[in-house]
C-alpha cells in the first residue's frame, strides 16, 4: 500500500481491482445519459403545466409533428447538420479545448457557399459544384478557427472567450457578405441569390431526404474511428486528459491543439454545405439557426462518441422539428424547446454531482482532466 | 492490536498525568484498506512524540484525523480528558491541534504578515498590529527571528516551514503536529527545526513529528510510536529512549518495523539507513555522453531556472544531482529531455547538438526521462495500463499499423512488462490511476527503459515509495549502468545518491555549486555544498 485517495471512485491498494459496480457499465452509462433527459422532461412538463398547457398532449404533439406524414424526413434531414457538428466538438473537447465558435463557423462558411454557388451553378456538373462547396465551407469554416486556435496554442489564451468572441464577428462577416457583394440583385429582402429548388443536392431514391444526411453518417463513423483506433484520436485524449504528461511523452501540444481546433471547423463546414445545399439553397441575412450551443449537451451526453451521440441527435431533431408544431398548437413561443435543452444540461450537472457521490457510472467528462485527485501518501 | 513489542502501558507515567490529547481505538477504513487499525495514542505536553512509519502505514490517515479533515470509523478522541469531535479543521483548531503539512500552505505573493493574518479571519477588519505583536510573540516563542513584511516567495524553504509552524500556533495551540517537516530541509535547516521544537517543548507543548526516518526519531523524539499497516507495532517510553544511542535504538526499532522480516530481508534495514557508499571508482569510458555546457533555461512563474549549468556524464556512469527542491532541478530535467528550450548554452548527446531536437527525437535516440510527478505527467490515470506502456511509442509499429492501433500487441507488450517489472495490476486494461505510487512507478520505468535506453534522467525516482520498490528501483538504476546506460539521478536524498552515484553534483540557485567524487566523506561534502548553496539565499 503506498497510495491513499480520497476519491471514493479510485480504488487504493497495489494490484486491487475497482470496486465491481452494482450495475453492468453499458447500463450504468445509459442511465447516465437518459436521466437528465427524462428529468427535463417532466421539469418541463410542469413549466408547461404553469402556462396552463397539457404536457401530455404537448409532448404527443411533438412526437406527431416530428414524425407523422412527411415530417420525419424533415427530422432526419435536421439530424445531418446536428450530427456534423458533433463530430467536430468531439475532435476538440475530446482534447480538452472549447470550441464555442460554432455558430460564426457555421454562418461565415455557409453565407461564402451561398454567395459561390450562384457563380458555379451552371457552369459545371451539379455534383463537382457541390463537390467545392463543400470542400470551400469546410475550409472557411476551418480557417475561421485559427485565431482562437494560435492565441490558445502559443499564448495559452482561454479559447472559450475567444471563439465565442471571433464567433460573433464570424456572424456580422456573415450578414456584411449576405447584404453586401452576395446580395442577390434581383430581391429586395437581403439575402443571396438562390439556386433553384429542383437543383439542390440530390435526395436519396423516393424520399425527400438529401445526401447530406449520408456526408453526416459517413462523418460519424469516420470520427468514431479516428477518435477509437487512431494515433491522432489517442493523442488528442492525452491531451485532454493531462496536458503536461502530453508535453512529456512529446506530443507536440500546440501543434496538436490547432490541428484539432481546424478539424473541427472543418467538419461545421461541412454541416453549413449540407443545410444550405440540402435545404434552402441561399442564405438570408440574419439568418441563425444557432445549432451550435444545443449539440454541446449531446456531445456530453455521448460522452464524447461519435455513434453514441446518434440517438441524441435524433431526439434534438425531433425535439425542434415536432417542437414547432407542438408549440403552435399550444399557443406558446417555440422558444421552449431551448428551454427543454437547457433543463437537459442543468440536471446532467446534477446527476453529474450525484453520480460522482453514488459512483453512478462514468462522469460525461470521461478521461478528460478531473478535479479528483490521487494524493500520494507520502509519510 | 497486534502484539507490541515494547510495553504499551505508558499512561502511568510521563510529565502529565491527562495527555492534552488521547485517542483510543482509532480505527478508519478506505475502499481497500484499513488505513488506521485501533490505534492508541497519547500526546504529552512538554514532549515531542515521534510517529514512525512507512509508507502507507498509516501516520498520514491518523494526522489526518487529529486535524479534524478525517473522521474515524471508530475510536475515541479526548482534549484534556474530555471527549471530543473533531468534525472539522476549524475545530480542531479550537481544539488548539495546530498543524503543519509537509507542502507549503502559503501564498508566496503575499508577505508573511499576509499570510498569517489571512490564516486567522473571522472578524472582518484586519488587526494588523494585533498581528505584529502576536508575530513577535510566537516567533520569540520558536526563538527565531522573522520579517513580517517579507515576501514570502522570498525565503527560503527552512524560513517557509518556520511561518508554517507560526500559523499553526497563531491561534494558541497546544499541540503541534508536523509532517514530514525535515523533507525539504539541508542537514543546517534541520538543527535549526530540532532547535525550535526543544523551545515548543519548554513552553509546554506537545508536538507531534511523523517521519520516516530512523535517526530523526531517535535524536528528536522523547517517545516513539512505530505504525505499520494500519497498527502500531511497537512503543519507545522516554526512559527507554534517553541515554541510548542511535546505534543502540535502531535495531530495536527495525525489529519493530520489520518484525520478523528482519532476518529474512537485512538489505532492507540497509536501505533504510544507507550511510555507506557502496560504489567505489570504476573504470568508465573517458568520452562524454552527455554534455551541458553554459546552459541557462528561463524560469517560467515561481521557478528559478537554470543559470549556466556545465555537467558531462560518461557512458555507464550514475551522476547524483543533490539539491533542496526547488533549485532548478525540474526545470534542467526537463531541458535535457526536450520537454523546455535552452536560452543559451548547448546540450550534446553522442556528440551531436540536441537543443532543438523535439522530445520524441531524443526518445528515439535512447535520451529518456523518468519524471518526478508520476501520476501528474508521467502517467494518464484515465487509460489503462497498457496504453500508458506505449505513452511515448504512439502511432509506431508494432502497436499501430497503417493508422490503425493494435491492441492485441499492445497487450502482448503490456504482459510482458508486468511479469518483467513485477507490476502488481489486475490487468492491463486497469486504468493506472487505480494503482499504487509503487506500481505505477515501475509502469514509468518499464515505458522508459524500454526500446535501448542509453542515458536515464530520472528525478526523485524513489520518492514517496516503499522500502522493497525503492530497492528495486536501485538496483534497475544500477543494473542498467553495468551494461553501459547511464544515469543522471536527480534526488533530494542524499543516502541515496551516496548509495548509487559514482559522482554527486550539488545544485543551489540553478547553479551547479560543486561536484563531488563519491567515496568517504562523500556525503559530508555534498552536505556542505548545499548549506553554502542556501547560505547565498538565508
Amino acid at each position: 500500500m503506498s497510495s491513499e485517495t480520497t476519491a471514493p471512485s479510485v480504488t487504493p491498494g497495489a494490484g486491487e481491482t475497482a470496486p465491481v459496480p452494482a450495475l453492468g457499465r453499458f447500463a450504468e452509462t445509459a442511465i447516465r445519459s437518459l436521466v437528465p433527459v427524462l428529468l427535463a422532461l417532466v421539469a418541463g412538463g410542469l413549466v408547461l403545466l404553469a402556462l396552463g398547457t397539457n404536457p401530455i398532449t404537448f409532448y404527443a404533439n411533438v412526437w406527431s409533428g416530428g414524425v407523422d406524414f412527411t415530417a420525419w424526413e424533415d427530422t432526419i434531414m435536421r439530424m445531418a447538420p446536428l450530427t456534423l457538428i458533433a463530430c467536430g466538438l468531439i475532435f476538440v473537447f475530446k482534447a480538452g479545448i472549447w470550441n464555442l465558435g460554432i455558430d460564426g463557423q457555421f454562418l461565415l462558411a455557409g453565407a461564402v457557399i451561398a454567395g459561390l454557388a450562384p457563380e458555379l451553378y451552371g457552369n459545371m456538373p451539379d455534383a463537382l459544384m457541390f463537390f467545392i462547396l463543400f470542400v470551400v465551407a469546410g475550409v472557411v469554416a476551418s480557417v475561421w478557427t485559427i485565431i482562437p486556435a494560435m492565441l490558445r496554442a502559443y499564448y495559452g489564451v482561454n479559447e472559450i472567450i475567444t471563439s465565442l468572441m471571433t464567433s460573433f464577428i464570424g456572424i456580422n462577416l456573415a450578414n456584411i457578405l449576405i447584404k453586401g457583394p452576395f446580395q442577390d440583385a434581383a430581391s429586395n429582402v437581403p439575402q443571396t441569390k438562390a439556386i433553384p429548388f429542383t437543383n439542390l443536392l440530390p435526395t436519396i431514391p423516393g424520399t425527400r431526404i438529401h445526401v447530406g444526411v449520408i456526408v453526416a453518417a459517413l462523418a460519424a463513423v469516420a470520427t468514431w474511428y479516428a477518435m477509437s483506433r487512431t494515433s491522432f484520436g489517442l493523442r488528442l485524449a492525452i491531451l485532454g486528459a493531462n496536458a503536461r504528461a502530453a508535453t512529456h511523452v512529446g506530443i507536440p501540444v500546440a501543434r496538436l491543439i490547432i490541428v484539432s481546433f481546424m478539424v473541427s471547423g472543418l467538419f461545421i463546414g461541412l454541416a453549413a454545405a449540407s443545410e444550405i445545399m440540402g435545404i434552402w439553397g441561399y442564405v438570408r441575412a440574419d439568418w441563425n439557426p444557432a445549432f451550435g450551443l444545443l449539440v454541446v449537451p449531446l456531445v456530453f451526453l455521448a460522452r464524447f462518441n461519435a455513434i453514441a451521440v446518434i440517438p441524441f441527435v435524433a431526439a434534438l431533431a425531433l425535439l425542434t422539428i415536432g417542437g414547432d408544431f407542438a408549440t403552435q398548437e399550444a399557443g406558446i413561443s417555440n422558444e421552449f424547446t431551448l428551454l427543454l435543452v437547457g433543463l437537459v444540461l442543468l440536471f446532467m450537472g446534477v446527476t453529474e454531482l450525484l453520480g460522482r457521490n453514488r459512483n453512478l457510472g462514468a462522469s460525461y467528462l470521461q478521461g478528460i482532466r478531473r478535479k479528483v485527485r490521487v494524493r500520494e501518501e507520502t509519510s | 492490536m497486534n502484539e507490541p513489542i515494547h510495553n504499551t502501558t505508558s499512561r502511568d507515567h510521563g510529565p502529565e498525568t491527562i495527555p492534552v490529547v488521547e485517542l483510543r481505538g482509532i480505527t478508519k477504513a478506505f475502499p481497500g484498506v484499513l488505513a488506521n487499525d485501533h490505534i492508541d495514542l497519547a500526546l504529552r505536553g512538554g514532549e515531542v512524540h515521534c510517529l514512525l512509519g512507512e509508507n502507507g502505514a498509516g501516520k498520514s490517515t491518523l494526522m489526518s484525523i487529529l486535524s479534524g479533515m478525517v473522521q474515524p470509523d471508530e475510536g475515541d478522541i479526548r482534549v484534556h480528558g474530555e471527549p471530543t469531535r473533531l468534525a472539522s479543521p476549524k475545530r480542531a483548531i479550537e481544539m488548539g491541534i495546530g498543524m503543519v503539512y509537509q507542502h507549503t500552505t502559503l501564498v508566496p505573493t503575499l508577505t508573511v504578515l499576509d499570510n498569517l493574518m489571512m490564516g486567522a479571519l473571522g472578524t472582518f477588519r484586519l488587526d494588523e498590529a494585533g498581528s505584529r505583536a502576536r508575530l513577535a510573540e510566537v516567533a520569540g516563542m520558536l526563538g527565531v527571528d522573522v520579517d513580517p513584511d517579507a515576501e514570502t516567495a522570498t525565503l527560503a524553504l527552512g524560513q517557509q516551514q518556520q511561518i508554517e509552524i507560526i500559523k499553526a500556533l497563531w491561534r494558541g495551540s497546544k499541540v503541534l503536529i508536523l509532517d514530514e517537516p525535515t523533507s525539504m530541509l539541508t542537514p543546517r535547516g534541520v538543527e535549526e527545526l530540532a532547535r525550535a521544537l526543544e523551545r515548543l517543548k519548554g513552553h509546554g507543548m506537545a508536538v507531534v513529528l511523523i517521519t520516516h526516518k530512523l535517526h530523526e526519531a531517535t535524536s528528536m523524539g522523547d517517545r516513539v510510536t512505530v505504525l505499520k499497516q494500519g497498527r502500531v507495532v511497537g512503543r519507545l517510553e522516554p526512559d527507554e529512549l534517553r541515554g541510548r544511542s542511535h546505534d543502540e535504538l535502531q535495531p530495536v526499532i527495525v525489529a519493530m518495523m520489520f518484525g520478523e522480516q528482519e532476518e529474512a530481508e537485512p538489505e532492507l534495514v540497509e536501505l533504510q539507513e544507507h550511510v555507506v557508499p557502496v560504489r567505489g571508482a570504476r573504470e568508465l569510458p573517458r568520452e562524454a555522453l552527455l554534455e551541458l555546457v553554459d546552459v541557462h533555461v528561463a524560469p517560467r512563474g515561481g521557478e528559478l531556472g537554470v543559470r549556466g549549468v556545465d555537467l558531462s556524464v560518461r557512458p555507464g556512469e550514475i551522476l547524483g544531482i543533490a539539491g533542496v527542491d526547488g533549485n532548478g532541478q525540474r526545470e534542467l530535467a526537463e531541458a535535457i529531455a526536450g520537454q523546455r528550450h535552452v536560452s543559451s548554452g548547448e546540450i550534446r548527446f553522442q556528440s551531436l547538438h540536441i537543443d532543438r531536437l523535439s522530445v520524441w527525437q531524443r526518445e528515439r535516440m535512447g535520451l529518456r526521462y523518468v519524471s518526478d510527478d508520476r501520476m501528474g505527467e508521467g502517467t494518464v490515470a484515465a487509460l489503462p495500463v497498457g496504453l500508458n506502456l506505449v505513452l511515448k511509442r504512439i502511432g509506431q509499429a508494432p502497436f499501430w499499423r497503417r493508422g490503425s492501433i493494435r491492441h492485441a500487441e499492445i497487450e502482448r507488450n503490456a504482459r510482458e512488462k508486468i511479469e518483467e517489472f513485477a507490476i502488481r495490476t489486475p490487468g492491463p486494461g486497469t486504468r493506472i490511476g487505480t494503482l499504487s505510487g509503487g506500481n505505477i512507478q515501475k509502469v514509468v520505468l518499464a515505458r522508459e527503459l524500454a526500446h535501448e535506453p542509453k542515458l536515464v534522467v530520472y528525478n526523485k525516482p524513489t520518492y514517496g515509495l516503499d522500502i522493497v520498490t525503492t530497492r528495486t528501483v536501485r538496483e534497475r538504476i544500477e543494473a542498467l549502468a553495468a551494461e553501459g546506460v547511464s544515469a543522471l539521478v536527480i534526488s533530494t536524498d542524499l543516502d541515496e545518491l551516496v548509495a548509487l552515484c559514482d559522482r554527486i553534483a550539488v545544485i543551489s540557485r540553478g547553479r551547479i555549486a560543486g561536484i563531488v567524487e563519491n567515496g568517504a566523506g562523500a556525503a559530508q561534502r555534498v552536505g556542505e555544498l548545499m548549506v553554502g548553496g542556501q547560505a547565498e539565499v538565508a
